[in-house]
């Protein structure tokens, strides 16, 4: 009989170490549905599954990985709404992505950059007035990403707390079918509200320039939007806290970023190497059978890729176990490989080349207010990080 | 000789971040080439880019 999927870590940093089997960086894995797919834990096997288009996203297809409660929905059996294309193939997929590539160029990120200093800037202060203790993934880790894509999208900052709790829902792991498909509901109703109010009074967004274009449907339009939107703040969130935790329990690391010893854009491809925060996330299903690594994977088996485990492949990366912001990350599937490889990706860059070394230069003794193990993790979440991270300076 | 294939890049820019005097990204987010014949300095750079190219849509001729 196959296992099921490996998730007791032994530390908030390492991946669980049953995880990975050097010898076997492709074996079976029994999924909670009970059928029995594929688990790639190898950097090379993992890259060619993403690579391969044969191995389809489509959400039809997609069993999960794990499951925490009984009434988990383990198989969706249904096609993605219209316009979320994390969970198509080509070329339903090309056509969304392509609309959307423009918006995301490392040029018209690159031009962003000066508003995330600001947005960066405005809540360190904020941190200084209130003073310590604080908790770092609310006043700093949550808001910066959030208010960023808010910004780029055109969706009200004020409007978040309805957002950030419906999507909070609907990326936990142990939310009931009935809360998530409440979730699902009220932030599909309060996008479709909001490309209603655009289409009457566009601004300079992104939103409003996809509406302009004429070519998508307004459940297109919402489609989009709802997969912007979650994308684009748990998962820079999540790198903001558990790569603060991980500098803080590496003082000399986060003495040599600070003071400019380290490149801060070296820095941020190994924290994202070693911290991996899509934990379970990237699972794929043969469309056809395919031969991988000396086996055949059926058409309709499903692949669980993770990506914690390919991004410390030994193979890959020298010395995986360890972070070292010196070292050369390059090459990391932290975003994932092939047609779906993150889209917001040189966005999550720019937040987090300014957000760690800014936090770092305020408050130089910036150390935890709690002894490390009382900070709680998010272990049960399918985007893996700190629930909250207690800081003082 | 670089070929840059438009009709597959995905636009997520891999190239433009890893060799920027080379490959740059359109309006619309896809790849661009700079130059057919980049210079020595560029070649290191050019074929970390077309191994981190997520969709395979560069290659190097000739090599
Ligand atoms: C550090 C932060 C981030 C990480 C680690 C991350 C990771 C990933 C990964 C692994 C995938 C591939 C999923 C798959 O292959 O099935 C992905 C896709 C995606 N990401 Fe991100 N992401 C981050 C930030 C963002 C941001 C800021 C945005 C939004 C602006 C975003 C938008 C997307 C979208 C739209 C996709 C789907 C792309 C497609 O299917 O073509 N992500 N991300
Ligand atoms: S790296 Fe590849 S997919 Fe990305 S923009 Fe460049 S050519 Fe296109």
């Amino acid at each position: 009989m196959a296992a099921v999927l490996p998730t007791r870590r032994d530390n908030p940093f390492d991946p669980p170490p049953d995880l990975a089997d050097e010898e076997r960086p492709l074996r079976r894995l029994a999924f909670p549905d009970g059928h029995t797919g594929w688990l790639v834990t190898g950097y090379a096997l993992a890259r060619a599954v993403l690579a391969d288009v044969r191995f389809s996203s489509r959400l039809e297809l997609r069993r999960q990985v794990v499951r925490r409660t009984e009434t988990d929905e383990i198989r969706p059996g249904k096609p993605a709404p219209p316009g979320f294309f994390i969970a198509m193939d080509p070329p339903d997929h090309t056509r969304y992505r392509r609309l959307l590539t423009g918006q995301f160029t490392v040029r018209r990120m690159n031009q962003l950059r000066p508003r995330v200093e600001q947005i960066v800037d405005e809540h360190l202060d904020a941190m200084e007035r209130t003073g310590p203790p604080t908790d770092l993934v609310s006043a700093f880790a949550l808001p910066i990403p959030s208010l960023v894509i808010c910004e780029l999208l055109g969706v009200p900052y004020a409007d978040r707390q309805r957002f950030q709790h419906d999507s909070a829902v609907l990326l936990s792991l142990d939310a009931t079918v009935e809360d998530a498909n409440a979730a699902l509901a009220s932030l599909t109703g309060y996008l479709a509200g909001l490309v209603e109010r655009k289409r009457g009074e566009p601004a300079d967004d992104l939103l409003s320039g996809l509406i302009e274009g004429g070519e998508l449907t307004g459940d297109e339009l919402v489609g989009i939007a709802m997969l912007l939107l979650i994308a684009g703040h748990e998962t820079t969130a999540n790198m903001l806290g558990l790569g603060t935790f991980a500098l803080l329990t590496h003082p000399d690391q986060a003495d040599d970023l600070r003071s400019g010893r380290v490149d801060e854009d070296k820095a941020v491809e190994e924290l994202l190497r070693w911290l991996s925060v899509i934990q379970f996330g990237t699972t794929r299903t043969a469309a056809e059978d395919v031969e991988l690594g000396g086996e055949v994977i059926r058409a309709g088996e499903s692949v669980a890729i993770s990506v914690p485990a390919a991004n410390r492949d030994p193979e890959r990366f020298a010395e995986p176990g360890s972070l070292d912001l010196g070292a050369d990350a390059h090459g990391h599937l932290a975003f994932g490989h092939g047609v779906h490889q993150c889209l917001g990706q040189q966005l999550a860059r720019i937040e987090m080349r300014v957000a760690y070394g800014a936090l770092f230069r305020r408050f130089p003794a910036l150390r935890l207010a709690v002894p490390p193990q009382e900070v709680p993790l998010r272990d049960d979440m399918s985007i893996y990080g700190v629930h909250s991270l207690p800081v003082e300076w | 000789m670089i070929e840059a294939d438009r009709d597959i890049c995905i636009g997520a820019g891999m190239c433009a971040l890893t060799a920027p005097e080379v490959f740059d990204q359109d309006d619309d987010g896809l790849v661009v080439t700079l130059t057919d014949e980049p210079g020595p300095e560029s070649t290191d750079a050019v074929k970390e880019a077309v191994q981190l190219c997520p969709s395979g849509a560069l290659r190097l001729a000739g090599s």
